[in-house]
């Protein structure tokens, strides 16, 4: 296996979705290949600090205005609704 | 308490929301009003993820709740509530894009003819816990810096399927892409973004690639 080959099954490889044959070979490629080990854990890390940093919070307070606009929208619309079939 | 079936209970696993979803079909806007409380936080943050911009963000939670309650008998369950609803978002996300950069079309093929980013070129080792070296303002901030520069269609993949953790076949269905797309989407965003990040985390003494 190269380093191409490798690359092309780098998201099954991560997301698990790889035969057991084919995650051997893989990882046997990772042993003798410093290049491929780097990129693994540096983008597993990226993953994982993106997925643990809370980069967009929605305060309770604009999260509940919001909530009060949608609902007044659906009512109406309900509303127009029902008197179009009346 | 009456038992479900084991039918009952695949059915409960794969639509968890179809209960809440059938009274907001019958006009029961309490039931709208927690589908919201459920998920707007995660549909905040993908629009915010795709747009970049607050107020887009907000108003996106706006339009793609009121469109959802308006397209609700449309809902046929043939996919979970959540995706069909992030896939209205990214739908309405995608469209701010467009009417922001008027003169030009945005849609999720945008700039991904670049090869940008397929071949990883920075093979310098990071440094342990390299998010620790920075304050929580600075990490947030270089963290956006960075995912800014992708384009929307692998931002998109990135945010539903790296961090809202959506399996790949549910962000396919929400994109309207195949599963073979987001793979690929997915591998250039991943990529994309630990090379640029790496700039900031590797070892002082780290290896360059020639």
């Amino acid at each position: 296996m190269n380093c191409t080959e490798f690359l092309a099954n780098l998201t099954d490889y991560f997301d698990a979705k790889t035969a057991a044959t084919l995650r051997s070979e893989l990882e046997r490629h990772m042993g003798g290949c410093n290049h491929c080990h780097v990129t693994v854990n540096t983008t597993r890390q990226t993953i994982e600090i993106y997925r643990n940093d809370e980069l967009y919070e929605l305060p309770d307070a604009i999260r509940t205005q919001l909530h009060q606009a949608v609902l007044a929208k659906c009512a109406e619309s309900k509303r127009k609704k029902k008197q179009t079939k009346a | 308490m009456a038992t479900l079936t084991q039918e009952e209970k695949e059915a409960n696993a794969l639509h968890p929301d179809l209960a809440l979803v059938e009274k907001v079909k019958a006009g029961d806007l309490s039931a709208f009003e927690q589908l919201m409380r459920q998920y707007d936080r995660q549909i905040f943050r993908i629009a915010l993820h795709i747009t970049q911009n607050r107020e887009d963000a907000e108003d996106i939670v706006q339009d793609t709740f009121f469109k959802a309650f308006q397209k609700i008998n449309q809902f046929q369950g043939n996919s979970k509530f959540y995706t069909w609803l992030v896939r209205i978002a990214v739908n309405e996300s995608l469209m701010r894009l467009r009417k922001r950069r008027s003169q030009k079309t945005v849609s999720m093929d945008d700039e991904i003819q670049t090869e940008e980013g397929s071949i990883p070129r920075d093979f310098a080792d990071w440094m342990p816990n390299p998010e620790q070296n920075y304050n929580q303002a600075e990490l947030a901030d270089l963290l956006r810096k960075t995912i800014q520069g992708l384009p929307p269609g692998f931002r998109a993949v990135f945010a539903l399927r790296d961090i809202d953790g959506l399996s790949t076949e549910e962000t396919a269905q929400a994109l309207g892409l195949s599963v073979p797309a987001v793979k690929s989407r997915l591998l250039r965003a991943r990529l994309q973004l630990r090379e640029r990040l790496s700039r900031y985390f590797r070892v002082a003494t780290g290896e360059h690639a020639r």
